[in-house]
């Protein structure tokens, strides 16, 4: 008998105003009876929406029938039929533009907890220290893969579970990308991250890290070295500025860098850990990203007193999770909505404020958004210690300047071939932010698997030719 | 894990190590850079590549004893290991042939400096050479230069070898006695790169310099490296570290250098026993 809430079962949380304090994770995971609960919520639709929701195509009524029965490893083992992180997609997936943004059950009340149930399973494997894959025979042929971020990885995870003997290419001391570097410790524990890239490193993946391919060796070396093909993961880049006055003032980060001092560097243990980081008393963050919403939320944990996100346009048009909004509410995060920064001021040699203007939305332009326009004479100022810029990236031009053949847009993302992810040079495949810009982790992993398999069906047919 | 081959002190704050690193040096080309983290849990920090062996995949950095991260690296020794050397990393210099250059290099910025003037030598250029220091002892490479420059002229601030001054001093000198050069390159301190490049602006000489400002991931990444340089903002990672001297902003790489001083003396006062 499925269960007829209309309501998802409540995830336990830290209560807002002790975790905006520690760096310790938000959301504690379901109970298994919370679990089996959820569960039963799903209708189990012959038409699975849910699956063509989700970028990777989990077989999500499946994993699920498995969590209501109780065997939480079948519902693990379902899930890593498709998806190769499942512990962290199940917390940083947008699942309400996704999966859950399609079920039938979110009509009426709210959709089925799809990305908490994915969460458990994949949690209930890493404690209950179930295997990952077995690792396959070898087929000796080798595949290089540019970046240990979440399109590297699933692309890698996918082609070593074909036998082929992948290597990672790393430019940080620690693999993960946005993972790692980003998404902080309180949303996506970085010891999860860790377990997550060892199930791909016992499937036989290599991963060098400190090699920056572009200048420590190119993509025409890689095949020069034997790689039959190369897949290019290189992520988002540099961090863009808005391009006004006393942006390079100190107390300026971009939120890249913010969110590596403290992520990647650990810098909220300094002085334990010796990287610093300046967070201040009053802090703003431009943009309103997930991004924007990590860099707020990591700034409070500082210590910081004020925390505001100013965003040019209104609620409705946050990008961000709709989960990392209302945890960023919770936490007494100030909105300023419709707000957008004129100039950063400074006394000569630290940031004391930003002047920013009220906006107001027009008609919607072509991309569907309404866009803003300055309200006459609205300007105001806010002081301020620190101004964290997450309004995202340029794509890094290591790897389009040092490949030969490599077709980019004009704004710097590499042109693939969307149904293989091949690009104009044959035998280089990309995917990620690499590609698209700033996007999800989900989105990554998603082109990391199509490229995948498209290279596993090149270089197969190839073989089969040449016998 | 990268294996220090070799250690050597140049004076009681400038050490050099050897250090087997093969994906570095078999890429590497004169003004580009490492990034080191000499332990697990330590930080990363932008070096400067002094030279390099292809063949014994080496490469040779000269740092200052002056951080928490360079006593850390201090303490190693021979055939101790590095964490994590990540490079080349940076903009090879764009070097062109020129007939006469002016090499000037203030205390450990000499390192950065030999490669480039070697190169420059190497490409027909007659090269003389300015090393400056507080004393003698602190001037390093300067048989090194010898080797191949035509005049090597020292500056210190004690007077206990060549002027009594600053290299600024001696390149006044020079451009007083008439010597034209087509091109300087000048590394070290930014308050001396600044003071050289006021007075090359002047003469309208072409100056190079090489930045080192703050780095987190040096690849690209962070954009805490930014410098303005002709009005526009560069990353030094990635667009530098060497710049056309001349359009650098360098009382904003001052001021920026400075961001985490405070923090930086706390550190080094409590030290990794606190």
């Amino acid at each position: 008998m499925a269960n007829l809430s209309k309501e998802k079962v409540r995830m336990p949380e830290q209560p807002p105003l002790l975790r905006a304090r520690n760096f310790e994770e938000v959301a504690l995971g379901y109970t298994p009876s919370q679990a089996m609960e959820e569960a039963e919520r799903c209708l189990q639709c012959r038409h699975k929406p849910c699956v063509n929701g989700c970028p990777v195509e989990v077989p999500i009524p499946g994993f699920i029938q498995a969590i209501a029965a109780g065997d939480f490893e079948a519902a693990y083992r379902t899930i890593t039929t498709e998806n190769s992180l499942p512990a962290i997609c199940g917390r940083v997936c947008p699942q309400e533009s996704q999966c859950e943004g399609v079920c039938v059950r979110g009509k009426k009340g709210e959709p089925v907890a799809i990305g908490r149930l994915e969460r458990f399973a994949a949690d209930y494997a890493l404690q209950s220290g179930l295997a990952g894959a077995e690792k396959p025979l070898t087929n000796g042929r080798k595949i290089a893969v540019v970046g240990g971020g979440p399109a590297g990885l699933s692309c890698a995870g996918d082609l070593a579970k074909l036998g082929y003997e992948v290597t990672i290419f790393e430019a940080l001391h620690a693999a993960g990308g946005v993972l790692t570097y980003g998404i902080p410790e309180f949303r996506l524990p970085k010891s999860l991250v860790e377990e997550e890239i060892a199930k791909i490193t016992e499937l036989g993946v290599t991963i060098h890290k400190n090699v920056v391919v572009g200048r420590s060796i190119t993509v025409d070396e890689l095949f020069e070295e034997g790689f039959e093909a190369v897949f290019v993961g290189s992520g988002a880049g540099l961090p863009r500025f808005m391009g006004i006055e006393g942006e390079n003032l100190n107390g300026v980060y971009s939120a890249n860098e913010f969110l590596t001092r403290v992520n990647l560097m650990r810098a909220y243990e300094y002085p334990r850990n010796p990287t610093p980081v300046k967070t201040g008393k009053r802090v703003a963050v431009v943009g309103g990203g997930n991004v924007a919403m990590d860099a707020a939320r990591t700034a409070l944990r500082l210590g910081a007193e004020e925390v505001s996100i100013v965003y040019r346009r209104g609620m409705e048009e946050l990008p961000a999770r709709a989960e990392e909004i209302h945890h960023a509410q919770e936490e007494g995060i100030h909105f300023r909505l419709l707000n957008n920064p004129k100039r950063i001021l400074g006394d000569g040699v630290w940031v004391t404020g930003m002047e920013c203007v009220e906006m107001e939305l027009g008609e919607p332009d072509a991309s569907g958004r309404r866009s803003p326009r300055e309200k006459a004479g609205s300007e105001f100022v806010l002081e301020l210690d620190t101004v964290i810029i997450a309004i995202g990236q340029s794509p890094n031009p290591l790897i389009r300047q040092t490949t030969p053949g490599l077709s980019v847009q004009r704004w710097g993302g590499i042109v693939v071939e969307e149904s293989t992810m091949e690009t104009s040079k044959a035998g280089v495949y990309a995917g990620g932010d690499a590609v698209t810009g700033a996007a999800t982790v989900i989105l990554a992993m998603g082109a990391g698997k199509k490229a995948a398999k498209a290279i596993h069906e090149s270089l197969s047919g190839a073989s089969v030719e040449a016998e | 894990m990268y294996r220090i081959l070799q250690k050597d002190r140049l004076h009681e704050t400038v050490e050099r190590m050897v250090i087997h690193a093969p994906f570095v040096a078999r890429k590497c080309e004169p003004g580009q850079f490492v990034m080191v983290r000499i332990e697990e849990g330590g930080e990363r920090i932008p070096l400067t590549i002094a030279d390099y062996d292809r063949e014994k995949e080496s490469v040779t950095i000269i740092y200052q004893v002056v951080g928490y991260s360079t006593r850390l690296l201090a303490e190693k020794e021979e055939g101790d290991f590095i964490s994590d050397f990540a490079g080349p990393l940076g903009r090879p210099v764009d070097l062109e042939p020129k007939k006469r250059v002016l090499g000037i290099g203030g205390g450990v910025g000499a390192a950065p400096l030999y490669p480039q003037i070697r190169r420059m030598k190497e490409l027909g250029a007659e090269v003389d050479v300015i090393l400056g220091g507080r004393t003698h002892s602190f001037i390093i490479l300067e048989e090194e230069f010898r080797a191949f420059s035509g005049e090597v002229l020292l500056a210190t601030n004690d007077g206990s070898a060549g002027t009594k001054g600053f290299v600024t001093d001696v390149l006044k000198q020079l451009l007083a006695e008439g010597r034209e050069y087509d091109e300087v390159i000048c590394i070290g301190p930014l308050p001396m790169m600044k003071a050289v490049v006021d007075i090359t602006k002047e003469k309208g000489i072409p100056t190079g310099v090489s930045l080192n400002p703050i780095m987190i991931d040096g690849t690209g990444m962070c954009g805490g490296c930014r410098v303005t340089v002709g009005g526009e903002t560069m990353f030094a990672c990635v667009d530098g570290p060497d710049f056309d001297g001349l359009l650098v902003d360098f009382d904003e790489c001052i001021r920026r250098q400075g961001m985490y001083k405070d923090m930086e003396e706390h550190i080094c006062l409590i030290g990794r026993e606190g």
